[in-house]
């Protein structure tokens, strides 16, 4: 189908313009007040009026990745003159450093844990899609309704049966746990969205490959992937995105091997009075993974989103 | 190469009877086309001898071997089909590599070369071949398509309308070129089409499907001139057979219903009046529609007829078909 459109007004560009930029300001807003925040010292951080021009400091980033304790004036004369940067941010407020901070292994968890769920989610969801697009399922429609209401209550409803549940399995605090449960959530996201990107496969081309010699398997990989490229993208941005951010199972059911990111950044208040750039610092960081994986597969989310009205 | 058999082919889909007892066999070396409207079984015919679909009853033999239980891939069958012919994720180089490179195939690099130029010169796209699939006319895609099957060497090459999206042109030229491949490489053709010039001009042997059934197989010439009923009769021939009532120039067989006159079944200058309705030049001939005792029929005419309407023309059958009520061939 196809529609006339006539070419907008330049009066029409500016207003659209301006709304958009508008909206990005506004939604923008909060991230760059913790990104500000983040390079800001203590003081600046919690000054009123809010300071929009500061003299930026890494300190924020120091106390997130260390751990300190507080030293006598005395015994910090006694020490030897600082060897690094840090040394010297740190024995501005009577402390030393005594060790590096659990930041850096609950983001290593985090990884570990969102993409291991994501890579998990989208390959058993592109293959039971598959399957629901291609073949004869018994019971299809119940199957896939079933797997649809997995979803409709919100999944920290059965939070206590999984609590009690990982706790007899030994799951509780394990990547392994994080990952299953992450993935079990996800999978009914992705069985759909990617069952309704495999059937806007046509089947042709997957039984031209048949005639040309390839197994159905073959077939799978060679003809359909490629072409699911976009959807299998987009369906693991959305998975990426729900783990990565993923706070409530997470503060339940992780404490300390396993604890990922969310429920750790909070903890920084507590060290040491309420250092606002440390955890600004740890939020600002913890976007760019998922910041990264977005703008590798922006191409193919910008053509899922746009799937289906563009003919091929 | 080899032949092809279908013996009491039964299929349906749900409701749907799509081959109601289909015999036919495909003589080695043979250009079969299937002629019919849409619905009339030619693609699921295509399909069963492909192994893409499974028949009910009955079965499919390739080079005498039963191919029950026969992956397509095992059957050794080319295959284009009528639309979403190209993989969009492969270059057009690619896309006609995709057979040769198949585990059933596995042809070595030089061989696949030489392969693919070779049919892409002669379909006219070797300067397309490193072009994205996607970013070719509709044309050329089909023509990519026919090339993926021609690098084979299968045991029947099987067609399903390869050239009806094509311009005039380019279908005519590639008609020839099908057909002389088919007698150079002497493979077997089956072939669905719509359009009867590429049946007259390609087939070494037609059947005509009605409603899932053979209801004729012979050579197009046979179909032409012994057509074995009133739907048969009208599959082949332009202008169109002219159905009349039996009765309507004199005395008609016992049991005939209906007369069927082609154009040259319609003799000029003798027997009863007709008046010209409308006259078409189509520059290699002239179309006359006239009305004969409040029925209309069309003949053809010299070029350069003088013919205007409302002129008269005196017409007469001959050597014509008589059809029963239910549309069978009196003879």
């Amino acid at each position: 189908m196809s529609f006339s459109i006539t070419e907008p007004s330049n009066r029409q560009k500016w207003i659209a313009g301006v709304l958009v930029i508008a909206y990005a300001l506004i939604t923008l807003m909060p991230l760059a007040w913790i990104i500000a925040t983040g390079f800001k010292t203590p003081a600046d951080a919690i000054a009123y009026p809010p300071k929009v021009i500061f003299e930026p400091s890494v300190e924020g980033y120091v106390n997130l990745f260390t751990s300190r304790s507080r030293v006598t004036p005395e015994d910090l004369a006694a020490l030897p003159p600082p060897e690094t940067f840090y040394d010297e941010i740190v024995r501005q407020y009577d402390m030393v450093i005594t060790g590096p901070s659990k930041y850096g292994e609950r983001f290593l968890n985090s990884i570990i844990i969102g993409f291991g769920s994501t890579f998990l989610s989208v390959f058993l969801g592109t293959i039971a899609a598959y399957a629901f697009s291609r073949f004869k399922v018994p019971l299809k429609d119940d199957l896939l309704f079933f797997i649809l209401s997995t979803r409709m209550m919100p999944p920290i409803a059965v939070a206590i049966p999984i609590f009690l549940m990982y706790r007899q399995l030994g799951l509780s605090d394990t990547h392994l746990g994080m990952i299953l449960l992450y993935t079990a959530v996800n999978l009914s996201l992705s069985v759909w969205l990617l069952k309704g990107f495999i059937d806007e496969i046509p089947i042709e081309y997957e039984e031209a490959a048949l005639i040309d010699g390839y197994t159905r398997f073959q077939a799978f990989y060679k003809v359909v992937l490629p072409q699911a490229a976009t959807g299998i993208a987009s369906t693991a941005i959305f998975c990426l995105i729900f783990a990565w951010n993923e706070y409530a199972f997470a503060v339940l059911l992780t404490s300390g091997t396993a604890q990922t990111a969310p429920p750790f950044i909070p903890t920084i208040i507590g060290a040491g009075g309420k250092d606002w750039p440390a955890v600004a610092a740890g939020a600002t960081l913890f976007l760019v993974p998922i910041m990264v994986f977005t703008i590798l597969l922006r191409k193919h989310l910008l053509r899922g989103i746009t799937f289906g009205a563009v003919r091929k | 190469m080899a032949d092809v058999m279908l013996q009491n082919v039964f299929k349906s889909f749900g409701a749907t009877a799509a081959l109601q007892d289909v015999s036919l066999t495909i003589p080695d070396g043979a250009f079969v086309v299937l002629l019919g409207p849409t619905g009339a079984g030619k693609t699921t015919i295509l399909r069963m001898v492909a192994g893409l679909d499974a028949p009910d009853k009955g079965s499919v033999h390739i080079g005498g071997q039963p191919m029950q239980g026969y992956t397509p891939a095992q059957r050794n069958v080319a295959m284009v089909f009528q639309q979403y012919s190209l993989y969009p994720h492969l270059t057009v180089r690619e896309n006609m590599e995709f057979p040769l490179k198949s585990p059933l195939l596995n042809t070595p690099r030089a061989e696949i070369d030489r392969k693919v130029a070779e049919v892409a010169q002669t379909l006219q796209i070797a300067h397309k071949l490193d072009n994205k699939a996607t970013a070719l006319s509709g044309g050329e895609m089909q023509r990519v398509s026919i090339g993926r099957a021609l690098v084979r060497n299968p045991s029947v090459y099987l067609m399903d309308e390869p050239l009806s999206s094509l311009d005039a042109k380019l279908r005519a030229d590639l008609r020839v070129e099908m057909k002389s491949i088919q007698a150079n490489l002497g493979a077997t053709f089956l072939y669905v089409t719509h359009d009867q010039i590429e049946a007259m001009t390609m087939a070494t042997h037609v059947g005509v499907l009605d409603k899932g059934r053979l209801v004729q197989f012979g050579t197009p010439r046979e179909i032409y001139e012994q057509p074995v009923s009133i739907y048969a009769a009208g599959r082949l021939g332009q202008p169109h057979i002219n159905i009349l009532p039996a009765d309507l120039f004199g005395p008609a067989p016992r049991g005939a219903a209906f007369i069927g006159l082609r154009p040259e079944q319609i003799k000029q200058g003798e027997g009863q009046d007709s008046i010209v309705k409308r006259v078409e030049h189509l520059g290699d001939q002239t179309r006359l529609h006239l009305s004969f005792q409040n029925h209309d029929l069309i003949t053809v005419t010299e070029a350069h007829t003088l013919l205007k309407s409302g002129d008269i023309v005196k017409i007469q059958p001959h050597n014509a078909f008589f059809f029963s009520a239910d549309g069978g061939r009196i003879v």
